[in-house]
């Protein structure tokens, strides 16, 4: 069978199952619709959780970053599992002990304040919104380069899919559709990690593969690694590249991010009781480190096998780079894609993949007769995506992954729509404007916000407003800013009243906001930006990415500053704090 | 339930929670950055000790703390009779 064949019918399986999924689980009512009746076993809604957590970024981008960055990339893989520690800990018992339907509500009703409310709503909206355009975009591509439709075609059946199951069953239907989609892209993800693991290092486990030995040179197989990329003038492998503060802080900004964006926090609000919100943190954590403790093997080892690809023999030797001519078939293939191109400058019909920005191998390159590293562009994405035809596997492993990469961009997209539906139609119409609609409307006011929300993120995933590639410092910076310190203080400092918490969220969000713009153009214009986004001109060395925890650090004191030098908060308030904070008494969720 | 048991409750919780997050915090930003060049110098099953702790152990100690605070707290919510 051939390649194409394969794609269409494995696509087209897991397809079929959501939509199967999709007429078995409707929604009947807004307590099914907002919290899947909030009866999901914590070991069910951990493995949502985790495909809803794990977005196209985490499956398709990620694993190219590690390989390129080597030990830099740890923030991303810390950032983004430790931040479950914080929700397990700090957030998830205590909101679902709250038991309401989304995060704007309890923000609203422990700071008796629909102010705060609406700042909650509107920081929810724009982080969700630009996280779901990156979803759709992700499908597009996923479908443009396996199915070879056309982008916008991609987009448009993505969208009548993630229609069917989260217009008709709402958070019921996103659940048991992310629990199919968890399975389909764990199997399309380790499956090829498998066995390149076993290629390398003779182990299946790609965990102890990593540390495990080169087959080919007997040496360990970072040690090869590490020896690979320096002796073409890369930094090695393993060593630490940028500044330690930064490396710190964007760790400190992606776990703060992580507990603060509320669609992960609203899974939580679909278990039965506080004990299962502790645990099925757990578990969620558990079905994500399954794919984020492979994602260094994969890196790793699709970075080595794509410098053995290009440096067939020794560095220097006439013969010692492959042939254009030569080319392995994968290479060939990807570079009519664009996300990988190589230029012949000294014209030795061979290819050289060296760092040239390196003048310490300067002199050597010279030496060597070589004009400049002809990699022009080795996408990040391409690891994961072509590391199976590197690896030579058989083309169902390809069609595994295709299914895997849109079955964790569709799983996330879901679940965004899902908190931005509820945002506009439980905080802003049933909380704010129409105080008294029946719950018959107010689920239709759901399914219908649901709907346009999936219209806005197709259109803008098919016209990207520029800043597409900006989502993610934009999306952590805000949810470590403003929403994960309000939430923290409402259950752990009883003094924090309305007006600190509104203060603290615009002190945190207009700090983290002004020096993500600053370097980044304002609202992501090009040619707005203030200075250019390099390390010599941030402050103290801290990226835009890294900066959240700055704008938390803001939000945290202003907040404290302002609560303490006014009135304390009502006793009613204070009495539901101190009743959040203990399990019993903790009925099913509801919107009253 | 009375107040003194509800503010004793408060902080045995509390005081777990810190001593776990102490632990979260040593593994990923002591040992896996602050102190890496410190733990790279020695080595586990193949694997730089601090790379290790960068790019796989601190993820395994993150399970293991989330799991235990799930067991400690539940055991606390029997014993100060504030279980569901």
């Amino acid at each position: 069978m051939t390649l194409q064949m394969w794609t269409f019918l494995v696509v087209g399986a897991t397809f079929a199952l959501y939509l199967g999924i999709a007429f078995w689980t409707r929604a009947g009512s807004t307590g099914e619709f907002y919290v899947a009746g909030g009866g999901v076993h914590p070991v069910a809604n951990g493995m949502a959780t985790a495909a809803d957590w794990m977005s196209a970024a985490s499956f398709i981008s990620m694993a190219g970053i590690i390989a390129f960055q080597g030990y830099d990339a740890s923030a991303y893989l810390m950032g983004w599992t430790g931040g479950y520690v914080l929700l397990a800990l700090l957030l998830a018992p205590y909101l679902r002990k709250f038991g309401k339907f989304t995060v704007p509500e309890f923000i609203g009703d422990r700071y008796a304040s629909q102010t705060a409310r609406l700042v909650g709503v509107i920081c929810l909206l724009v982080a969700s919104l630009t996280y779901v355009i990156g979803q759709m975009k992700g499908v597009g591509v996923a479908f443009s380069r396996f199915l070879e439709v056309g982008f916008e075609t991609g987009v448009i059946i993505g969208m009548v899919i993630v229609f069917f199951y989260a217009v008709l069953g709402g958070m019921k239907g996103i659940t048991y559709t992310q629990i199919a989609q968890y399975v389909v892209l764990i199997i399309a993800y380790t499956v090829p990690a498998v066995f390149i693991s076993l290629q390398l290092t003779g182990n299946p486990i790609p965990q102890i593969g990593l540390g495990g030995t080169h087959t080919e040179s007997g040496v360990l197989l970072l040690d090869k690694l590490d020896q690979v990329v320096t002796d073409l003038g890369f930094a090695a492998y393993t060593a630490q590249k940028g500044s330690t503060l930064n490396i710190f802080l964007l760790t400190l900004s992606l776990m703060i991010g992580t507990a603060g964006l509320p669609h992960v926090i609203i899974r939580f609000f679909t278990v039965p009781k506080v004990k299962d919100a502790r645990s099925s943190a757990g578990w969620a954590l558990v079905f994500i480190a399954i794919l984020y403790t492979t994602a260094p093997a994969v890196g790793a080892m699709a970075r080595l096998n794509l410098m053995d690809t290009i440096q067939v023999g020794k560095v220097g030797d006439a013969a010692g780079n492959v042939e254009i001519a030569q080319v392995p078939e994968w290479m060939n293939r990807w570079k009519t894609t664009g996300l990988l191109a190589w230029e012949d400058k000294n014209g030795d019909g061979r290819i050289q993949y060296y760092n040239d920005k390196s003048e310490a191998f300067k002199p050597k390159a010279e030496s060597f007769g070589w004009k400049g590293n002809e990699m022009t562009k080795v996408d990040n994405d391409i690891m994961v995506l072509a590391n199976p035809e590197i690896a030579g596997l058989p083309n169902w492993v390809i069609a595994l992954v295709a299914a895997g990469g849109l079955a964790a961009a569709l799983s996330t997209a879901a679940g965004l729509l899902l908190a931005i539906s509820s945002a506009i139609s439980h905080d802003l119409i049933k909380g704010m404007i129409a105080p008294n609609i029946s719950e018959k409307s107010e689920l239709l006011a759901g399914r219908i916000a649901m709907a346009g929300a999936i219209v806005v993120a197709g259109y803008m995933g098919i016209n990207p407003p520029g800043f597409a590639a900006e989502v993610v410092a934009l999306a952590f910076g805000l949810a470590a800013s403003s929403i994960f310190p309000v939430l923290m203080m409402g259950i752990f400092d009883k003094r924090a009243n309305g007006l600190g918490a509104i203060i603290g969220m615009i002190a945190g969000l207009s700090t983290t906001l002004i020096y993500i713009f600053w370097f980044k153009g304002w609202f992501f214009v090009k040619g707005t930006e203030m200075a250019a986004n390099i390390p010599a001109n941030w402050f103290m060395g801290i990226s835009p990415e890294a900066f959240g925890a700055i704008g938390a650090l803001v939000n945290f004191i202003v907040a404290i500053a302002v609560s303490r030098a006014t009135a304390p908060p009502p006793e009613h308030i204070q009495h539901l704090v101190e009743d959040i904070r203990v399990p019993k008494g903790a009925g099913a969720a509801t919107g009253h | 339930m009375t107040p003194e048991n509800r503010a004793a409750y408060w902080k045995a919780n509390l005081r777990l929670l810190s001593i776990l997050l102490v632990i979260w915090f040593v593994v990923s930003y002591g040992f896996g950055i602050l102190l890496v060049d410190t733990f790279n110098t020695v080595s586990i099953g193949g694997y730089k000790l601090g790379f290790w702790f960068a790019q796989q152990g601190s993820m395994y100690i993150f399970i293991l703390l989330i799991f235990f605070y799930a067991w400690r707290m539940n055991a606390l919510d029997q014993k100060f009779d504030v279980h569901e």
